[in-house]
């Protein structure tokens, strides 16, 4: 193993890859990424692949405005297909509370270039004529939302990353970050020492963990969601198809398949624990169903789980650690660290190569939650 | 085995695209499922997990009980969403 690194990633998911290739593109030598398992094995892999814009804070409605923006070029970027597949984003208001936040996101949105509408329930069934409107009151929709495909994006980065020198060491787990006089040192992994001077945390569900082996806390904690996924049938509609209040969201992706789930914030695991249970597939059975009752007959085919990585205001956390000179952290995306892994990579890389920062992310940092300056985020599943 | 032998006709993988990334150092079949979709089909890999393991361990020169196999994900077979939410068939 390598003694002696710039840039250790400890990650090997979207965000790291995104990471060192947003690094090494801009020059930076000698960039090495740890992952305990394989690239995709975490978070990443067991995404829904949603791509949205519909955000109610400013900051994520710019930080997915960009993320599209590169993703649009990204397979030519990267030389990979990542499979972008821009069919919209088509979000259902059942109550009045509800209604009354889309007017505001979408006035939002709209202000800062996004193609969000606010439409009616008719509206909503001619875009998707299958759907059961009952109890609609509007929704709003964004055409250029969409998905992609998460696996391959993360390998996509990875690839490019090799090429540009950045080395990968699969199955290595970081079990301790040294500094000294408040500056980062080195990485202990269990296949050796690397001295290095800027650690980047991009752990995903064990940011927590990879905070707590630097001596550094970082308010954010892994929640299991789950998903399933059906069968593969003829098209039958286009947009993503999501609810905050009745709290569902599922898609058909470009290979027929049908996949989606749901959130439980009151009831699911905190910690590691991923694996499926039955209750999750009957109730979002249910819910499919009853939005779409031509799915009936459609079979799953299999369910996972994964981890949402919660910040106390539903926002990531980027940037460098105020008390831990060159410990920079990518965590805390709550649900939404595959779709913006573009820009936060890119960002992140500009932020550790003291480069002028594209967008406002130092209100990411993590002193935001003990300077009380939370924007919490109305729109998550 | 030549490069066009299809391994999963669910997702219609042949042995060629495996190689490929075996080439490439992908070495587990989480990884090849990853980026394949081979064994993501219908059948789960029922049909071409044994497959595939058989013709990794040959690529690496190992036994194929050396080669890790995938998380076992439920259903165990196929189940109408109609069925799963708790209506009657049709």
């Amino acid at each position: 193993m390598i003694k002696n690194a710039d840039v250790v990633i400890i990650g090997g998911g979207v965000q790291g890859n995104s990471i060192a290739y947003n690094l090494a593109k801009r020059g930076q030598k000698n960039i090495v990424i740890l992952e305990r398992n394989t690239c995709a094995s975490g978070s990443s892999g067991r995404c829904a692949a949603g791509v949205r814009q519909q955000f109610g804070t400013e900051m994520n409605c710019i930080l997915a405005r960009e993320s599209v923006r590169i993703l649009e070029q990204l397979s030519e970027e990267l030389d990979y297909d990542i499979e972008l597949n821009q069919k919209g984003y088509l979000i259902l208001a059942y109550t009045e509370k509800e209604l009354a936040q889309f007017k505001k996101n979408v006035q939002l949105q709209q202000s800062l270039g996004i193609a969000s509408k606010l439409i009616t329930p008719e509206e909503a069934k001619e875009i998707v004529p299958l759907i059961n409107i009952k109890d609609v009151l509007a929704a709003t929709y964004c055409p250029t939302d969409g998905n992609a495909n998460p696996l391959l994006t993360t390998f996509a980065y990875a690839e490019a990353a090799r090429r540009l020198g950045v080395k990968l060491y699969r199955f290595t787990e970081a079990q301790k970050i040294e500094s000294e006089h408040n500056q980062v040192t080195a990485v202990l992994t269990n296949q050796g020492r690397i001295s290095t001077n800027t650690v980047v945390n991009a752990a995903g569900e064990y940011a927590k963990e990879v905070g707590e082996i630097a001596g550094v806390e970082i308010p954010v904690y892994s929640q299991r969601h789950q998903i399933l996924v059906t069968e593969p049938i003829e098209p039958l509609w286009d947009p993503m198809l999501m609810s905050f209040s009745r709290n569902f969201y599922f898609q058909q992706l470009p290979n027929g398949t049908i996949v989606g789930g749901y959130g439980d914030p009151k009831n699911e695991i905190i910690g590691h624990n991923l694996r499926a249970t039955w209750q999750f597939s009957k109730v979002m059975a249910k819910k499919m169903i009853q939005l779409v009752p031509a799915l009936k007959n459609v079979h799953m085919v299999r369910q996972w789980a994964g981890s949402y990585i919660m910040s106390p205001d539903s926002q990531p956390i980027l940037g460098e650690h105020p008390q831990l000179n060159g410990y920079y952290m990518s965590v805390g995306f709550s649900g939404h660290g595959y779709m913006l892994a573009p820009v936060s990579g890119k960002m992140l890389a500009q932020c550790i190569l003291e480069q002028e920062i594209e967008l406002p992310i130092e209100k990411l940092d993590i002193g935001r939650f003990e300077r009380g300056e939370l924007i919490l985020e109305p729109s998550v599943v | 085995m030549d490069d066009n032998t299809i391994i999963c006709r669910c997702e219609d993988v042949t042995w060629g695209e495996i190689r490929k990334q075996l080439d490439k150092g992908y070495t587990t079949l989480d990884e090849i499922k990853r980026i394949t979709r081979a064994g993501m089909g219908p059948c789960q890999g029922k049909t071409c997990q044994r497959i595939l393991l058989r013709a990794i361990a040959r690529y690496l020169n190992k036994k194929v009980e050396d080669i890790p196999i995938s998380t076992f994900r439920p259903p165990a077979k196929p189940i109408p969403l109609g069925t799963l939410a708790g209506e009657k068939d049709d």
